[in-house]
């Protein structure tokens, strides 16, 4: 856990509403794992309050970067920050996906929805250098839910797409084009990233097709670092259910330990 | 060279800054960030004789300026502390203050009792105020009889100093202050956070599962300072000041308005560091004032 109050931001990529903030800070580069995160401090001021929560969506040499959706005061004033403004950021903070040398040569799927995208671009990198198959299925609402679609391509990752309007890629929810999809593909483990409906989904067919399967949970957060006990999450353990704090012991759980909200199922 | 340690008459602290329960952990999530050998002090997070659920979320809003939380004092109750934390925190040389919660007065009794026991604690803080555990935000610190009659009876076994932490939520804070002090309380921090709520107008509901919650922040400084200010004119015991304190600045507004000591709260959450900074911020305001002893400007407001 490193406090950076130096971190540049040393490029910014922009579309509409999401946005890519790629922040100078070698020592959580270095350390940083898939499915962490970082809390960024959006002022010096108290308006608002609260760092805020970005999984890290890739790391690129000495830069940690973020990727995330305009969806509210903190992240309305974050994508208001120009290349060369400096940030003040804490990372890498929690447990991230579950990765180790048995998935290569393996076919594995990667799932995002949405902004939950973020995560999984980090992932999917580490994934490729372990030498494992990946398929990505990315879904948004629209095309543009899909900023990142040329970046995955260029990166050679073999992506399928999903709009909830068909404005680009499959007609429909993601969950059901991967539903489809596991007819003639058979993965070794899932990991999943999005809407909570969409991970619950996910998780009820990786149980039924019985696949391991991971997800990045988000929640708002007081601290990030487990001081606070603000951003638990029902987890089940053996046969105990107890509120679990998400930046500690997640944002990454595997699908038998989370409780899906009612609804969700 | 600045002396900064207070003497709380029951207690030498380094220098007035205490980091607040509920906002630190147990003291170990902060030992990345900071060297807690320079603190105070530090009051772990609120015990319960078992452990505790807590509430379900959300449990934490954030309002202007502040944060509304209704976490309800999850935690992992006496036993467990004593075995996997209190061994750990023994190598620290800083005053190490346990919140002491409570269902009925009788736990807070348990809970004492059974710390009374183990080693490495400095002094108790009674937590007769957190709004967040009962519907409403019923605690004793919201009558003089019901905090005169829990600090009184926990006075009479504790092996240790008790620190009664009191609610804002009253009319007459001077009078509950009064009752903690007549019933043998070493000395007393205010206060706890205010009862407040918040609403999503989208889905018209609560932002807090809890639907109440406490506003802690800077929001709520002001308002704590004069209750600090109208406690420590009133009182015999130390105060210590609690109450949005972000800077080194804040925390001497406190202490000029009587408090001897201050605890840090809601801007460890922000940054983690935030004790150290202060501290450091007390320093050079001594220095630049020509203050030698911090002890010194406790209490010095003047008002003519």
């Amino acid at each position: 856990m490193i406090k950076d109050t130096q971190s540049y931001i040393v490029r910014k990529e922009s579309w509409n509403d999401y946005h890519l903030l790629s922040l100078e800070s070698p020592k959580i580069a270095l350390e940083g794992q898939p499915g962490q995160f970082i809390m960024v401090r959006i002022t010096e001021h108290f308006h608002p309050l609260l760092r805020r929560p970005f999984s890290i969506h890739s790391i690129d040499g000495r830069n940690v970067e973020i990727f995330f959706l305009n969806s509210g005061l903190g992240t309305s004033l974050l994508s208001q920050k120009k290349t060369n403004d400096t940030l003040d950021i804490l990372g890498p903070l929690g447990k991230g996906f579950n990765l180790n040398d048995h998935f290569k040569e393996k076919d594995v799927a990667i799932i995002g929805g949405g902004r939950g995208i973020a995560p999984l671009y980090f992932l999917a990198q580490r994934l490729s250098s372990l030498g494992a198959s990946i398929r990505i299925f990315y879904g948004g609402k629209t095309l543009a839910d899909l900023p990142l679609k040329d970046k995955l391509k260029k990166a050679g990752f073999d992506t399928f797409f999903s709009t909830d309007d068909g404005s680009f890629g499959f007609k429909g929810l993601i969950t059901d084009f991967f539903k489809a999809e596991l007819e003639i593909f058979t993965p070794i483990h899932i990991f999943s990233c999005g809407p909570e409906p969409m991970m619950a989904k996910i998780a009820k067919i990786a149980q039924k097709k019985k696949i391991p399967a991971e997800f990045s949970l988000e929640s708002v957060m007081g601290c990030g670092f487990g001081a606070c006990w603000s951003c638990v999450r029902k987890i089940r353990r053996g046969n105990k259910e107890e509120w679990v704090k998400i930046c500690e012991e997640g944002p990454v759980f595997s699908a038998d330990e989370i409780i899906w909200k009612e609804g969700d199922k | 060279m600045i002396d900064l340690s207070i003497d709380l008459g029951f207690l030498k602290l380094k220098n007035p800054v205490i980091a607040a329960s509920g906002t630190f952990g147990y003291g170990l999530e902060f030992s990345p960030f900071i060297n807690l050998d320079k603190l105070g002090g530090f009051v772990v997070k609120g015990l319960y004789y078992s452990p505790r659920q807590g509430n379900p979320p959300p449990r934490l809003a954030e309002t202007a300026s502040g944060l509304i939380n209704a976490i309800g004092l999850q935690g992992i109750g006496v036993e467990r502390f004593s075995e996997e934390i209190l061994p750990r925190l023994k190598n620290y040389n800083t005053a190490i203050i346990v919140n002491v919660c409570g269902e009925y007065e009788e736990e807070y009794v348990s809970v004492v009792d059974f710390l009374n026991k183990k080693e490495g604690i400095s002094a108790y803080e009674l937590n007769i105020s957190c709004p967040n555990t009962k519907k409403g935000g019923l605690c004793p610190a919201l009558s003089p009889e019901n905090t005169y009659s829990v600090v009184s009876l926990v006075k009479k076994i504790s092996l240790r100093p008790v620190i009664t932490k009191l609610s804002p939520n009253v009319t007459d804070i001077v009078e509950i202050a009064l009752s903690a002090q007549e019933a043998g309380s070493d000395a007393i921090s205010l206060a706890n956070t205010f009862l407040a709520m918040a609403v999503d107008v989208e889905t018209r509901r609560p932002k807090l599962a809890n639907i109440f919650g406490g506003l802690s922040g800077p929001a709520i400084k002001p308002i704590i300072l004069r209750m600090v200010y109208q406690v420590a004119s009133c009182v015999k015991i130390p105060v210590i000041g609690l109450g949005g304190i972000m800077s080194g600045s804040d925390a001497l507004e406190y202490l000029i308005a009587g408090a001897k000591a201050v605890e840090v709260g809601t801007a460890n959450l922000i940054d983690p560091e935030a004790t150290i900074r202060i501290i450091d911020e007390l320093e050079e305001y001594c220095v630049k004032n020509g203050i030698k002893k911090i002890e010194e400007i406790v209490g010095t407001l003047i008002t003519q």
